[in-house]
């Protein structure tokens, strides 16, 4: 299917456009230039919408495809589309873009028009690598994407800002140049920088396995898995707010995403074979990371290890499939579906999270849970949305954050009685980590004069912070419409791995 | 052959260059300081029109000319563009430095130009002598713009280290020349290759003998370990639009050399690790590994830059040694884009600084973001650029090589080749760390001309737009190779 309109161009190039706009309008007028980049963020979540509306939930094929030659020595070209994988993460970046923007708008006073145009560049890079069908094209949204993230961090971020940006960078640089050997290999291989020509390219059983672990190494950097996740509470404790939430809500499921769009379907036998790994580091994120974040004394860094712990679930989803694809197939779909379902309700709890702290750190300047307490008896509007949040990320029936984890569960189930037991606990640790932050921060006596005067949520955080309640709460109560978007998509895709590629 | 007044049209980019330098010279004598500026303009209208006339004069034919002395193909003609607009480019960035610093003579822009020339002489030389005479003649104009700034101590310690190790390099080329015209009887490359598939296995051992010599050479024109000793002094000590000019069309023209002599003329001498393969695979391997390392530890963004280069002509070699035509057109796409950075890189450096003040150290970048955001982000992109982070056009450089590597069946040298640049990409991150996430030191103004930041805006803004759309200028380098 054609669109009349190049949406994903549009989706793609407008913040982008728009973002150099922004940051050609300089710090004279920091109130035009803010309203500039809101309006820019605005279009471009109105411009992907009709990716959604116009969608055909019934096929599995690529849609809103669009392709011009850009390198022809290498056959690389400009090729977009989007499937049911895909299409749900874009509305979600255009969505998370609005409002950390939204976030920024009184907080951010030093060079306000670099750093919306900051977000509105990495906003465009980003719909570009969930877009991108070519390898060529995609690797180079996905470095792209390091740029505006770096300085992001870099510029507006705290104390140890340099250490942790540069970390950051070098972690995720070092885990994708051996993506992008593994990539030229199957060029030569396929003879094509098609992504779905490499999906149906035959491999054999060794290269399977070194293509799969150069593609583990990109993507576990960037969801990211155990052991090399250090560098996220590093870059979460020193991003500002919004950094912050681009990068959990954004950035972390970019890694997820690749494990579908590459790992899973172009090596479905090396990953086949390795799934005990993946396993066992999702296990161990799920596990030993909540009780990292159980001991956590600053918030940010405590959100930040929760969501190592959240996303272990998406990749324990994605990979027990191959347990279950071996016991006949059930609920193979099931463990897809949930690792997708989690990776966009992630997305919204964390953003909500990194916001909320934010809120706090706006006013006291401080991150850390013993300088608060009591913050209900002087900001109870916030508190409400606060201890709504935190219920979600402890997986409260009825949020979002309960459907993707009860589905992984519900899949590990049939895979091994044990990785459900180990995956279950997280119920019991998540609800721990959070609910005993929420208590230190939100219940008890007035800790100190600061919370004495501390005042309430304002208009605008109140509308950011009400937006993300209500997708939570629609996402818990009826996540059908969800399922439905990639249904068919990951239906092909349990069939395209069920095949073996030998 | 005798003379024959059709050859003259295929060297009219040459010949039109040597005229135009001598007119230049003599018409500086003439001026006054204060029209010294006629000089400036004069240079840049001699490169312009040599570059408009090698387009001119353009053709996907090759053509032989002096007895086979000299060539003209596809690869020559965009060597020659590229190498004259980058000349240019050096040229604009030179103009405030030196006239802040009572440098802005003639004799500087007579240089350049003749070493222009030398570098084209060597890009269309056909056989070891036209190469040798090119070659002396840009080493020789550089070896002098090296200590162009006669007071500075420095630059005179600079000029005479490269002026000692670059005449024993040349003495080397030479010694390797002979041997191989002992063996092979013939000087012009095309009569070189013919007799060596007709070598003698007995002849190898004295072959491989004269190789080691002639890749010697290639080795430190372009400055690779371990012949690079020279580069971080040189870069260090001279003047930084003469750094910047280093770096930029010599760089182009050792490209030029690299690809006449090694693969025209001793191409049958390849095979392997006995052959120039192998000695290119170690050169690489050790340019990329000790000249990214040893970069991490300066502070002079000088240094810093001598090291990176080092670390850049690994990379070119790397395709060069792939021994294959994809090779040879990633290695010149290389070039040509490092060349374009490079310019960039030390014409920021010379644009910062100012009457009696050289911007030099890590320090003298500090919060450039805070002072002029423009010139900060095209500092950025070049950075990035050289890290070969996209969307700038230093990834598919990077991209091509690794590419080429990959199809030569040698996959553990890309890896090798990607580690280093993560490795290399720690001390560009830390300019730009330099750039934006620190303070300003000093507050004085930027004066560069509002030419020379055109010239800025117009290479960092070509970097990332190569960057976006590489197709074109890839395509210039394979028909070069006739892919």
């Amino acid at each position: 299917m054609t669109a009349d309109w190049p949406i994903l161009s549009m989706s793609i190039w407008l913040p982008i456009l728009g973002g150099l706009a922004v940051l050609g309008s300089g710090d004279k007028a920091p109130g035009v230039t803010r309203w500039l980049a809101l309006i820019v963020a605005l279009l471009t979540l109105l411009v992907t919408l009709p990716l959604w509306i116009g969608f055909d939930t019934g096929t599995a094929q690529m849609q809103f495809v669009e392709q011009v030659e850009w390198v022809p020595a290498f056959d690389a070209w400009y090729r977009l589309g989007v499937d049911g994988i895909s299409m749900p993460l874009i509305i979600l970046t255009a969505f998370v873009s609005v409002l950390v923007i939204i976030a920024a708008w009184q907080v951010i006073q030093y060079k306000p028009h670099q750093y919306l145009a900051a977000f509105l560049i990495m906003e465009g890079v980003m719909i570009g690598v969930f877009s991108a069908l070519d390898a060529m094209l995609f690797y180079v949204f996905w470095e792209a994407m390091l740029i505006p993230m770096f300085l992001v961090i870099g510029v507006w971020g705290g104390p140890n800002r340099v250490y942790a940006t540069i970390k950051f960078f070098l972690y995720t640089f070092l885990g994708s140049v051996f993506m992008l050997v593994a990539l030229v290999y199957m060029y030569f291989k396929s003879g094509s920088m098609d992504i779905l020509a490499f999906h149906d390219l035959k491999l054999g059983l060794t290269e399977q396995i070194l293509i799969f672990l150069a593609f583990l190494l990109a993507f576990a950097v960037k969801v990211p898995m155990w052991p090399v996740h250090t560098w996220l509470p590093d870059a979460h404790v020193e991003a500002p707010t919004g950094g912050s939430v681009i990068l959990a809500a954004i950035m972390l499921k970019i890694g997820g995403y690749g494990f579908l769009r590459f790992s899973l379907p172009i090596t479905p036998d090396a990953s086949s074979e390795l799934d005990w790994l993946l396993i066992l580091l999702s296990l161990v994120a799920v596990v030993y990371i909540g009780f990292v974040a159980l001991v956590q004394q600053d918030m940010k860094k405590l959100i930040a290890y929760s969501s190592i712990a959240h996303m272990g679930f998406v990749t324990l989803g994605f990979f027990i499939v191959f347990i279950l694809l071996q016991k006949g197939g059930d609920g193979a779909l099931l463990g897809l579906e949930g690792g997708m379902v989690q990776m966009v309700s992630h997305g919204f709890i964390s953003a909500a999270m990194f916001l909320s702290v934010g809120v706090l750190y706006d006013r006291l300047h401080s991150r850390q849970i013993t300088d608060y307490g009591g913050v209900v008896n002087t900001m109870p509007w916030f508190a409400a949305f606060m201890v709504f949040f935190a219920m979600a990320n402890a997986g409260l029936p009825g949020t979002s954050g309960f459907v993707g984890e009860f589905m992984v569960i519900l899949a590990s189930f049939q895979a091994n009685f044990w990785y459900a037991f180990l995956a279950a606990t997280t119920l019991i640790i998540g609800a721990a980590y959070t609910l005993w932050m929420v208590k230190r921060v939100v219940f008890g006596d007035v800790a100190s004069d600061g919370v004495a005067q501390l005042k309430d949520i304002n208009g605008r955080e109140a509308l950011v912070l009400g937006v993300l309640a209500a997708a939570v709460l629609a996402l818990g109560l009826w996540p059908a419409p969800l399922i439905d978007v990639m249904e068919a998509t990951l239906h092909q895709l349990v069939n395209h791995i069920a095949v073996s590629k030998l | 052959m005798g003379f024959d007044a059709a050859h003259l049209q295929g060297l009219a980019p040459e010949i039109f260059l040597a005229s135009a330098a001598c007119l230049v010279l003599l018409i500086d004598v003439f001026l006054k300081d204060r029209y010294r500026m006629t000089t400036y303009g004069l240079s840049l209208v001699s490169l312009a029109v040599t570059a408009a006339l090698t387009i001119w004069g353009s053709s996907d034919a090759t053509e032989v000319l002096w007895s086979g002395g000299y060539i003209r193909d596809p690869m020559s003609d965009a060597l020659k563009v590229a190498a004259c607009l980058v000349a240019m480019l050096a040229f604009v960035y030179a103009k405030d430095y030196l006239r802040d610093r009572d440098l802005f003579k003639g004799e500087y822009f007579v240089m350049g130009l003749f070493a222009v020339l030398g570098g084209l002489v060597m890009i269309s030389a056909n056989g070891f002598l036209t190469l040798y005479l090119g070659l002396e003649l840009l080493s020789l104009c550089l070896f002098a713009m090296v200590a162009f700034d006669r007071d500075s101590p420095q630059g005179a310690e600079a000029a005479v280290k490269y002026f000692v190790l670059g005449a024993l390099s040349s003495g080397m080329l030479l010694y390797g020349i002979s041997i191989i015209y002992g063996v092979t009887g013939a000087l012009d490359f095309p009569s070189v290759a013919q007799s060596l598939m007709h070598a003698d296995q007995s002849e190898d051992t004295v072959l491989i003998f004269g190789l080691v010599f002639v890749v010697i050479g290639v080795a430190f024109k372009f400055g690779a370990v371990p012949f690079h000793m020279w580069v971080p002094d040189v870069y260090h000590g001279a003047p930084t639009p003469v750094a910047l000019f280093l770096s930029s069309a010599p760089k182009i023209a050792a490209f030029g050399l690299a690809i006449r002599m090694l693969v025209e003329g001793l191409g049958g001498l390849q095979g392997g690790w006995e052959g120039w393969q192998g000695m290119l695979i170690i050169l690489a391997v050790a340019s990329m590994a000790v000249g990214n390392i040893v970069a991490i530890a300066q502070s002079n963004v000088k240094r810093m830059l001598a090291y990176s280069t080092v670390g850049h002509m690994g990379f070119i070699f790397l395709g060069i040694l792939t021994v294959d035509v994809d090779g040879y057109a990633a290695a010149m796409f290389y070039t040509i884009v490092y060349s374009l950075m490079a310019a960039g890189g030390f014409g920021m450096l010379s644009m910062l600084s100012r009457k009696g003040f050289d911007a030099q150290e890590m320090d003298d970048l500090k919060g450039l973001n805070e002072r002029s955001p423009w010139l900060a982000f095209m500092m950025l992109l070049i950075m990035f650029s050289m890290a070969g982070v996209p969307p700038t056009v230093g990834f598919f450089a990077k991209l091509f090589i690794i590419e080429s590597v990959i199809s030569a069946d040698m996959t553990w040298l890309a890896l090798v080749a990607v580690f280093f640049s993560v490795i290399a990409a720690f001390y560009y991150l830390r300019v730009v760390k330099v750039l934006y996430f620190d303070k300003p030191v000093t507050t004085a103004p930027i004066t560069a001309s509002l030419d020379t930041q055109m010239a800025m805006s117009l290479n960092g803004v070509t970097v990332l737009l190569l960057g976006i759309f590489p197709a074109a200028l890839l395509a210039v380098c394979r028909t070069a190779f006739g892919v």
